[in-house]
């Protein structure tokens, strides 16, 4: 049967509680926090260290871990694992997660929980393999295909890799989807004081069995008038069969029946789409009188809060909007910020991604202004500061 | 040896799924009849066990089974198998399997589960050519012979999967046509006995897809063909140094039975003494 | 209180470890700290910068914005980054940069003195700590012990200390 979560177990193999400590290595950390119990994965700079502190932790408290042929079977073995009763996790960068496109969608189909990590690097192609970048962030929102939802959070610390990696381990239970950890090379690979809790801190809602028999069970239905159906795992005898095909609630291919099709793939977004509010996590930091704001995320939020500081000391007044939570994609959250302001200024190691979306929650009441970098180095406070005071790039 | 009265349908198939979706002369149902048949006289619990599958018509077999089923991506089926059984070792996990899925876009994974000796148990059905699709051409496709996408024929050569799944490593590894239904039941019980990757290659009609376009368009043609281009383990001993050495039939029976570390228990050899380490901290 | 340190030179020169054991020493005195490093993907001989920021309040931007102090172990790293105005410290390694104006220290020549080259590093991060004065000699000391070879102990230390000597030798 999978590891059975001991918190003591965890925290003594994690050893010390204060620690300085690289991103990589912290989601590592994050994950044996959140109950994880097995990995798989492929090595790919940069975030390959994520793979090589799973493949010493994990086994201390007794989890799994395989060096898989490639990225398309690592998220297989995860996603097989997953039905088995595991907290599954995988970690790639962009060339990796191109290749997992598929069975990620898979994972939205069948409602599996797993957990990947996605340490961004300069693309495309294979690009600038040590780099970091931002340019996943919509990849992660639509690369698979077909209609489907995605839970995606962008660390933006060494401290937040722990922290954000053990949360989607409960997201993606919760939710019964992938959930996806946005970080990038350059928190990846850089080190930081990190602080991780205690035993008593720790606690992770085990998976259970339906609260139906077997014989009642009706795998992939609702319980009580929800969006989510409870899981079963393999044996435990609940005999689900679990497929990518469209199927109806027991489970069945029902491929010609269009009514089926809408239902399923309608209730695998809502199930998410509707709880947006509950998933909207953003840092927001508001000055009275500002009329300009900067929304960020992940790395580059550190060189807009640098940007910020600068910029206050100077007499200016700025608003600040971090997106923790990426996707599903805060709407409201962005319009609320974007009330009483001109303009909105978003910094992003891309040609323009995250920038879209919030031209579109904004709608028109703010302009919104790109400050995209790409080629490696992240953002200086210094670019961000130019772009406020001189426009940024027209999106 | 199996029970013979005991009625399969019954006991192990899904009622809602049936019947199933093969054609007229397909050999995909007779396996999952001698997959049932050699679970249940090992008396394997199917609450335990777990079948996997990936893309095609082989791959629409756990769909029928009142068990556990994993229907994958194309060719991932081993892949996914193998986190199964990494996260409970204590499940039974049998891949079904075809010569397109498994040998052609899940080659790779193939090569490496046989390699890695995890304990599941592979059954590809071999029916070469891609039936699902319409019958292209697949890794196994003889020579010469005519598929949808190779209408002048075949200029390639085929895998022999089973000499690849030795080559891979594969500690037990079996090759039986629709003509040795009993032989086929004891070879997957071999493979399912098998403490490691037991791999079991059936090659089986395909009327619509294959056979059509290589005049075996029923299961009778396809059964004569088998006979006369196939030869046991047995048969070829008989034969003379010479007439061994000029044997062109595809060879059939226990191909391959050895024993070595599996992969599972290694690991969890790993973990025990881990655990016995003073300082885990890592 | 704010350093900003950039160390640059070539991949293999240890440079990335001196940054981690300042960041992780002045993490382990209670300050705030980040290291971060670029370089290409080969193992030895391309270009190589590591940075460290601490501070005593929460660090935004993770890298160098203004450097207070710059140390090139090649000469490229120091064509690169010490010849920008207004640093106000700049250091390169005598054996390896030939540089005007600057402080030139034998981090190399005592590396070997005190027993082998390859830890001019450790000598470097020595002075450094001197210089910067925000970790107490024992931390450094405790955190350069921690992030080297067992059985390299004894090495490490006395390397570290002929970096505190070097410092201490030219300061001013």
């Amino acid at each position: 049967m999978p590891v059975e979560f001991d918190p003591h177990r965890v925290v003594q193999v994690l050893g010390q509680t204060e620690t300085f400590a690289q991103g990589d290595v912290a989601c590592a950390y994050g994950a044996l926090l959140g109950g994880c119990d097995f990995f798989a994965g492929y090595p790919i700079t940069p975030a390959t260290e994520v793979a090589e502190a799973m493949a010493r932790l994990l086994p201390r408290i007794g989890g799994a871990v395989l060096q898989m042929e490639d990225e398309i079977a690592s998220l297989s073995a995860v996603i097989g694992a997953a039905w088995a009763g595991s907290r599954a996790m995988t970690a790639t960068s962009g060339p990796g997660f191109s290749l997992m496109q598929e069975n990620i969608g898979y994972a939205c189909m069948t409602e599996t929980p797993c957990v990947i990590v996605n340490v961004q690097r300069s693309g495309p192609s294979t690009g600038q393999p040590t780099e970091p970048s931002q340019g996943d962030m919509l990849q992660a929102r639509w690369g698979t295909h077909g209609d489907h939802e995605i839970i995606a959070l962008a660390p933006a610390s060494v401290q937040e890799c722990v922290d954000l990696t053990r949360d989607a381990f409960d997201l993606a239970e919760k939710y019964r989807n992938p959930v996806l950890v946005m970080t990038d090379g350059e928190v990846g690979h850089m080190r930081e004081r990190v602080r991780l809790p205690a035993a008593d801190e720790l606690e992770i809602r085990p998976r259970g069995e339906p609260t139906t028999s077997p014989e009642e069970y009706v795998p992939f239905l609702a319980v009580k008038g929800g969006q989510i159906p409870e899981m079963a795992n393999f044996g435990t005898g609940y005999h689900t069969y679990v497929t990518g095909l469209t199927h109806d609630e027991r489970g069945l291919p029902a491929t010609d029946d269009a009514t089926t099709h809408s239902r399923l793939v309608r209730r695998l977004c809502q199930k998410i789409s509707s709880d947006v509010d509950t998933l909207t996590r953003v840092e927001r930091d508001d000055e009275d009188g500002a009329t300009v704001g900067i929304v960020s995320y992940g790395i580059s939020a550190r060189s807009a809060a640098g940007a910020i500081r600068i910029l206050r000391g100077e007499g200016e007044r700025l608003n600040h909007l971090r997106l923790i939570g990426v996707f599903p994609f805060p709407e409201k959250a962005v319009q609320d910020f974007a009330e009483g302001l001109d303009r909105i200024v978003v910094p992003e190691l891309n040609l323009g991604q995250i920038c879209h979306l919030v031209r579109e929650a904004v709608n028109g009441t703010a302009k919104i202004e790109l400050v995209p970098k790409i080629g490696g180095e992240i953002l200086t406070p210094d670019e961000i500061i130019q772009a406020v005071k001189h426009g940024g790039e027209s999106v | 040896m199996f029970n013979k009265a005991i009625n399969i349908k019954d006991k192990y198939i899904r009622q809602e799924m049936w019947p199933s979706i093969f054609c007229t002369g397909c050999g995909i149902g007779n396996v999952l009849n001698y997959t049932l048949r050699a679970i249940d006289s090992l008396q394997i619990d199917i609450d335990r066990t777990v079948f996997c599958s990936g893309i095609g018509c082989s791959s629409r077999l756990p769909g029928y089974v009142d068990a556990d089923g994993l229907h994958t991506t194309h060719g991932r089926a081993i892949a996914f198998a193998t986190g199964v059984k990494m996260s409970d070792p204590e499940l039974t996990v049998i891949v079904f399997t075809g010569d397109g899925d498994m040998a052609g876009i899940g080659g790779n994974h193939f090569i490496h589960a046989a390699r890695r000796n995890l304990d599941l148990t592979v059954i590809c059905i071999n029916n070469f050519n891609y039936g699902m699709t319409g019958g292209q051409v697949s890794p196994t496709t003889p020579p010469e012979a005519m598929s949808a996408t190779t209408p002048y024929g075949n200029l390639e050569e085929p895998f022999d999967l089973s000499r690849l799944a030795i080559g891979a490593g594969a500690p037990y590894v079996a090759r039986w046509t629709m003509g040795f239904p009993y032989e086929t039941i004891t070879a997957i019980e071999g493979a399912l006995r098998t403490e490691g990757f037991g791999f079991v290659e059936i090659l089986a009609p395909c009327p619509t897809g294959f056979g059509k376009g290589n005049e075996q368009r029923d299961a009778v043609t396809s059964w004569e063909w088998y006979k006369d281009n196939t030869i046991t383990r047995a048969e070829l001993a008989e034969l003379s140094p010479e007439e061994r050495k000029a044997n062109t039939k595809t060879v059939i029976g226990t191909l391959w039975q050895t024993d070595k570390p599996e992969y599972g228990k290694r690991w969890r050899e790993l973990v025990q003494r881990l655990q016995s380490e003073p300082d885990l901290s890592g | 209180m704010k350093k900003e340190i950039r160390i640059v030179g070539f991949g293999g020169q240890g440079i990335i470890l001196a940054g981690v054991i300042l960041g992780e020493a002045a993490t382990r005195a209670g300050h705030w700290a980040v290291q971060t490093q670029s370089y290409g993907p080969e193992s030895r001989g391309g270009g190589a910068r590591s940075e460290v920021v601490i501070s005593s309040d929460p660090i935004d931007y993770p890298r160098v914005r203004r450097a207070d102090v710059v140390v090139a172990l090649s000469q490229e790293g120091y064509e690169k980054y010490g010849r920008e105005p207004g640093i106000p410290t700049v250091v390169v390694d005598s054996d390896l940069v030939e540089a005007e104006t600057v402080q030139s220290l034998p981090f190399t020549k005592t590396a070997e003195e005190v027993g082998h080259k390859i830890v001019s590093n450790i000598v470097m991060v020595g002075y450094l700590g001197a210089l910067l004065d925000v970790v107490p000699h024992e931390l450094l000391e405790e955190t350069v012990l921690a992030n080297i070879p067992e059985g390299t102990e004894e090495l490490n230390a006395r390397a570290l200390a002929a970096g505190r000597v070097l410092y201490e030798n030219h300061a001013g």
